[in-house]
This record gives structure tokens, C-alpha cells and sequence, in this order.
């Protein structure tokens, strides 16, 4: 798939709608400001990539864009609806259109795998049992576990677990689909395969992803968008396809990351 | 090139096969000073302080330069490494200019290393110790957030409850049944034993004293009365606060530290409604099961003592336990139950929300739990005896 989808990517970008507007966030906990002065959009249909060092940020960002956290300044909009400022109700309205997939899967230990892709649908939707098992079962399936219906989560590998997570953040079929670090922890298959899985899910569900990653591999084969964070300026240092970046970003900061600072080790 | 050297020996006594390290100083003419490293440089063995350095580096003439020499040197690991960063930190400050040629390059590239990454000055300044009034001043005003964050908890617990009561609320029901398990049928067996034996120790302590006049009978009173006005919701309350509040905290500490909450949160589903109202719900349908479970164990611990000490029947004790006990006793000990039920499984949920984001935090909220359980309890229990005390109970 590669590089002639990113291409065909990018060039309707411009085409599709915004989906969600970043305006001058400022992040902090309490004095200590973690990032300041973010802006960024993300349109409908992207792979939109967080990337920068360790503990630069990006997860919390994250935590800020779904409101587990809430920004010191600056705002966060989905389409027209004014996220930050909205209350708890709207919010909540807001929250069933996402899915998250957390870094570690954050599957609830006490629900077989069924139950826990299964709880979103019991609650959102009018569907009987034996239909929300249904769309569960075929929700796993799709990760590839099919048969673990009825597995708790500590009977399955990380790598599973993380499949698991994806399911049921994909269980109402969200607008936007948050992944925290999806290959962190996993072999190189393994990652490529959920790679793989956030694409097609993107392409026919007609989402938008959001993601936080630092996996070169990973952030080269689906992102078409992306912001970098720089921890030691606590801004944000450049946007756009990391293939662009890769190519033409002047930084030498970005250029390091994302080459692995290769070239300056081979001149050393 | 040495005009004058000195040696430290900065080793203790060696077994002979090794050659203990030396550090000698030698002055080269143009005011660089040389530092040769000679011998074995073991970690194990302890390693030559920058303090030697540095007191050579003001000694007249003050060298410029600092060179190394490293012809002598044996075999070396960490602690030299240790040892050449701390000297180019020493120059560094002083403005010195170091010359590493005369080290080997394996150790060269090894403090090259050490020292890519500037230090970073922040980090420091953050775990330094702070001056006491600062902490106390940031203590207190944690303390005054923590009540903030209480009574933020206990409304949100309220609100919760009302939303169940309008039928409203979103929990699993298998998770109330399960909590209402956990709570009720599997604490049966430690409430048994120890309201027992809380029995027969209340009824020791009555033989002893009622015995002198001749009263043994009055120890069915005691008991009762005891057992029921306040003992038995106490000793419930205990250790339930013990089992149930403790495993509340820890089972929610660690929902949070695996994000299992914050999954809730982002999907639209309360917390508070989901996980802490079976709970709540839970122990305040249980609590007063337990208490009045608790009670009979109590007096029956009481017969023991009675039947087998003091030569009571078991007709004539609990007659006289049923003649002293009141309706308004057990009914008052229950309702002190239920509340102390909410007080339990407010303190261990709140704990558990509050929980740090490791391992180790787990435990501190589970232990915090309890002595919040019990302090509150304890304080629930004092005031009950005013009131009652007050409106005649």
C-alpha cells in the first residue's frame, strides 16, 4: 500500500473536511509546563502521528485531546464542536464518538474478552444480548482473536491484549480512534500486522487516527500527517506527512529522529 | 618529564596478585599538570577521591593544563571512569584545559559518553530538600485540597446514589452481586470468630467483677448490651474496613494504574456510577446482615463463658439476654452498622481513585484506606454515643 496511498493522501488532503482544530494548548501540571502554544488540525480520513522523544509529551496530549486532562490554556475542537469548553454532558455525548486504545490495553481484568468489547455496545446501543455477542465475536475476530470470547485478559500475551484493546475501541464503530504507542512492546510482525489492521480500519470505517508513537517503521507506514514535539523547547518544532519531513524539514532535531541520527554515527 | 611527584596510595591492603592503584601528580615545565594512573583500578577495592586533585590543582605554580599518563596502568573498570569524569568536572569548573590523548581510548570513548548529554540542572532542583516552611506551607496546603477532593468524592457518591434510586444509573448488576458476595457471604467466617471471641472477652471481663457480688447472671447483660448498642457494629465495621475497604482501594489503585479507569471515563461511562456504587451499595446492604450476624455470635460467646465458667444454663443466660436486650439496642447498632458501611466504602473507593500511577502506590492506598476507615469509624462511633447519649437512646 505504501507510498502511493500516502501520495494520493496528501494530495486530497486539502479536499476533506478538518475533523479536529488544536488552538494555542498549553499543557501543564500545575507551574511545570510540559507544552506550550500548540496548533494543529487533523482532516477527516488521516493518520494523524504524535511522535517526539521519551517523555516529551505526546501521551499526554493525548490524555488532553480525549479530557482526561484538562489544558492550562488554549482550546480543542472537534469539527465546530468546542471540546474544552463544553460541559460534562456534551463531552460525554462526544466521548462515545472516539475510541481509545490504551498502551497497555487497559482491558477491565474482571470482563472476558467478549464482556469487555461487548460493555460499550450493552450500554450505547438497543441491541439484544445475543447481538451485542455477536458484533463483539466479529470485532475480535476482525483483530484476529477469534475463539477468545470467553478468555479473561490475563489469560492472553500482551501483543493480544492490545488486540483486544483495539477491538473494543473499535466496538461503536468510532468517528476518531486514539492509539497510545500501538507497538510499543510487540515484535516487529506483530506491530506491522496492527499497523496494517489501523489502516483498514481507517479506510473502511472512514475514521480518522490519531496516534502516539516513536516506532520510525510504524510512523513511516500509516502516517500521512503528523506533529513532532521537542522536550527541550517544550514546543511543537514541525507538522505535516513524515515522509515530507524526512525529506525537507530543515530541523536537525527531526531530522536526527527520524533517521535515527544514522547519518551523524556513520561520520563519527 | 616529572620534576616532582607524589604519590597517593588510596588502597587498602591487597592480596599480592593484585597491583593496588596509585595516583601520582607530576609537573611537566609549561604548568601542565600530569596525573598518572598506575596499577589495578577496581570498583570492589574503592577508587582515589577528586578531593586530591583539586587540592593539587591550587598548589603554586597553578597548573593551566591537565594531562593524563596512563603508561603504568593495569587493568581498570568503572571506578577509573568515575574517576577521570569527576577530574574533567573539576577542570571544567576551573576553566582548565584537559588533554585526554594520554588515556586509552576504550576509556576515552567511555567518558565521552558520560558526558554527551549535558546535565540536566532542572532535574535536580526538584528533588532537592526545600526549606521547612516551604514544606510545611505545601503540605498543608496539599491537605487542604485532599478535604477538597473528600468532599468532591463524597458528592459525587451522592450523586450517584440519587441517579441509582431514579433508576438512572449505569452498573453492571453481576458486579453488585459479586461485591454483595464479597462483602457479605465471604466474610461470614471472620466475623463468626472474632465476634465470638469479643463475646467471651466482654464476658471475662464482667465474670470477673460481677462474680465478687454474687451477680454472675448480669454478664448476659453486659454482653448484650454490649454486643449489641455498640460491639458488634463496631467489631463488623473493623474488619470490614480491614478486608473489604483494603481490597476497594487496591482493586481500583490498580485500575488506575493500568488506565482500566481512565478506558471508562473516555468511553462515557461513570466511574462513580460503574465501579464505586455496587460497591457502596454493597456494604450498606450487608453491613447491617454483619452487625446483626455479629451480635448473636457475640452473646453466644457470652453463653460460652457463662455455661462453662460461671455454672449458668444456657436457658437461664439468654433469658436474661433477651429480658436486658431492647429492640431500640439492636435496631440502633444496626443503623451505626450501615453508616459505618458508607464510611468504609467511601474511604477505601476514594483511596483507590486517588492512587498513584505505580506499583508501590497500590499499597499505600489500600494502607491508607484502612486507617481512613478506621479513624472515621472510630470518630462516627463517638459521636453516635453523644447523640444518643443526648437524645436518650
Amino acid at each position: 500500500m505504501g507510498e502511493s496511498t500516502a501520495a494520493a493522501g496528501t494530495a486530497l488532503a486539502a479536499e476533506r473536511p478538518v475533523c479536529i482544530t488544536v488552538r494555542d494548548l498549553t499543557m501543564a501540571f500545575g507551574s511545570f509546563v510540559v507544552m506550550r502554544d500548540m496548533n494543529f488540525t487533523v482532516r477527516r480520513g488521516d493518520v494523524f502521528i504524535i511522535m517526539g522523544g521519551s517523555g516529551c509529551g505526546k501521551s499526554t496530549l493525548l490524555r488532553h485531546m480525549i479530557g482526561l486532562l484538562e489544558p492550562a490554556a488554549g482550546e480543542i475542537c472537534y469539527g465546530d464542536f468546542n471540546f474544552t469548553k463544553a460541559g460534562p454532558q456534551e463531552r460525554e455525548r462526544m466521548l462515545r464518538r472516539f475510541g481509545v486504545l490504551y498502551q497497555a490495553g487497559a482491558l477491565w481484568g474482571s470482563m472476558t474478552l467478549a464482556e469487555n468489547v461487548g460493555l460499550p455496545l450493552e450500554e450505547f446501543t438497543d441491541l439484544s444480548r445475543r447481538e451485542v455477542r455477536q458484533v463483539a465475536a466479529l470485532k475480535l475476530a476482525l483483530v484476529g482473536l477469534k475463539g477468545f470470547e470467553d478468555f479473561y485478559p490475563s489469560q492472553i500475551s500482551g501483543g493480544m491484549q492490545k488486540r483486544a484493546g483495539l477491538a473494543r475501541a473499535m466496538a461503536l464503530d468510532p468517528e476518531i480512534l486514539f492509539c497510545d504507542e500501538p507497538s510499543s512492546g510487540l515484535d516487529p510482525l506483530s506491530s506491522r500486522l496492527l499497523d496494517n489492521l489501523i489502516l483498514d480500519l481507517r479506510d473502511n470505517l472512514g475514521a480518522t487516527v490519531v496516534v502516539v508513537s516513536h516506532e520510525l517503521a510504524s510512523i513511516f507506514a500509516i502516517g500521512n500527517n503528523s506533529i513532532f514535539l521537542d522536550g527541550e523547547s517544550h514546543t511543537m518544532i514541525a507538522s505535516g506527512d513524515p515522509k515530507e519531513l524526512l525529506a525537507h524539514c530543515a530541523d536537525p532535531r527531526v531530522h536526527r529522529f527520524l533517521t535515527r541520527d544514522e547519518e551523524q554515527r556513520r561520520t563519527a | 618529564m616529572a620534576v616532582k611527584c607524589r604519590l597517593i596510595h588510596c588502597m587498602r591492603a591487597e592480596p599480592s596478585a593484585f597491583r593496588s592503584s596509585q595516583l601520582s601528580f607530576g609537573r611537566a615545565s609549561d604548568e601542565t599538570l600530569v596525573l598518572a594512573l598506575t596499577g589495578d583500578w577496581r570498583l570492589k577495592r574503592g577508587f582515589a577521591s577528586g578531593a586530591a586533585v583539586e587540592n593539587e590543582l591550587t598548589r603554586s605554580p597553578i597548573p593551566r593544563r591537565v594531562a593524563f599518563d596512563s603508561a603504568g596502568l593495569g587493568e581498570w573498570d568503572s571506578s577509573l571512569v568515575a574517576f577521570v569524569t569527576e577530574v574533567l568536572d573539576l577542570c571544567h569548573t576551573r576553566g582548565l584545559t584537559v588533554d585526554p590523548a594520554g588515556l586509552p581510548s576504550g576509556l576515552r570513548r567511555l567518558v565521552e559518553l558520560a558526558e554527551t548529554v549535558p546535565e540536566k540542572t532542572d532535574a535536580h532542583s526538584a528533588a532537592a530538600g526545600k526549606p521547612l516552611v516551604e514544606r510545611v506551607g505545601a503540605a498543608t496546603i496539599a491537605y487542604a485540597e485532599s478535604i477538597g477532593g473528600f468532599v468532591a468524592f463524597l458528592g459525587a457518591v451522592t450523586i450517584a446514589l440519587g441517579r441509582f434510586m431514579a433508576g438512572r444509573a449505569r452498573y453492571r448488576r453481576v458486579d453488585l452481586m459479586v461485591a454483595i458476595q464479597d462483602c457479605g457471604a465471604n466474610a461470614f467466617g471472620i466475623v463468626t470468630l472474632i465476634s465470638f471471641l469479643v463475646g467471651t472477652i466482654l464476658a471475662f471481663m464482667g465474670a470477673v467483677q460481677l462474680e465478687q457480688f454474687g451477680a454472675s447472671i448480669f454478664v448476659a447483660d453486659l454482653v448484650g448490651i454490649g454486643m449489641a448498642r455498640d460491639m458488634g457494629a463496631m467489631m463488623t465495621a473493623i474488619i470490614m474496613a480491614g478486608r473489604t475497604g483494603a481490597a476497594f482501594a487496591a482493586q481500583l489503585g490498580t485500575m488506575k494504574v493500568t488506565q482500566e479507569i481512565d478506558a471508562l471515563a473516555t468511553m462515557g461511562i461513570s466511574p462513580m456510577e460503574f465501579l464505586v456504587l455496587p460497591r457502596v451499595l454493597a456494604l450498606i446492604l450487608m453491613m447491617p446482615l454483619l452487625c446483626f450476624y455479629s451480635d448473636l455470635m457475640g452473646m453466644l460467646g457470652g453463653a460460652a463463658v457463662g455455661s462453662g465458667v460461671l455454672g449458668l444454663s444456657f436457658t437461664t443466660y439468654f433469658r436474661e439476654t433477651f429480658h436486658a436486650v431492647t429492640l431500640g439496642d439492636v435496631l440502633g447498632g444496626v443503623f451505626k452498622s450501615s453508616v459505618y458501611g458508607v464510611i468504609i466504602a467511601i474511604s477505601g473507593c476514594l483511596r483507590g481513585f486517588q492512587c498513584g500511577n505505580n506499583s508501590s502506590a497500590v499499597g499505600d492506598a489500600a494502607t491508607s484506606a484502612v486507617v481512613t476507615g478506621i479513624v472515621f469509624i472510630v470518630v462516627a462511633c463517638g459521636a453516635f454515643a453523644l447523640v444518643f447519649n443526648i437524645l436518650g437512646i
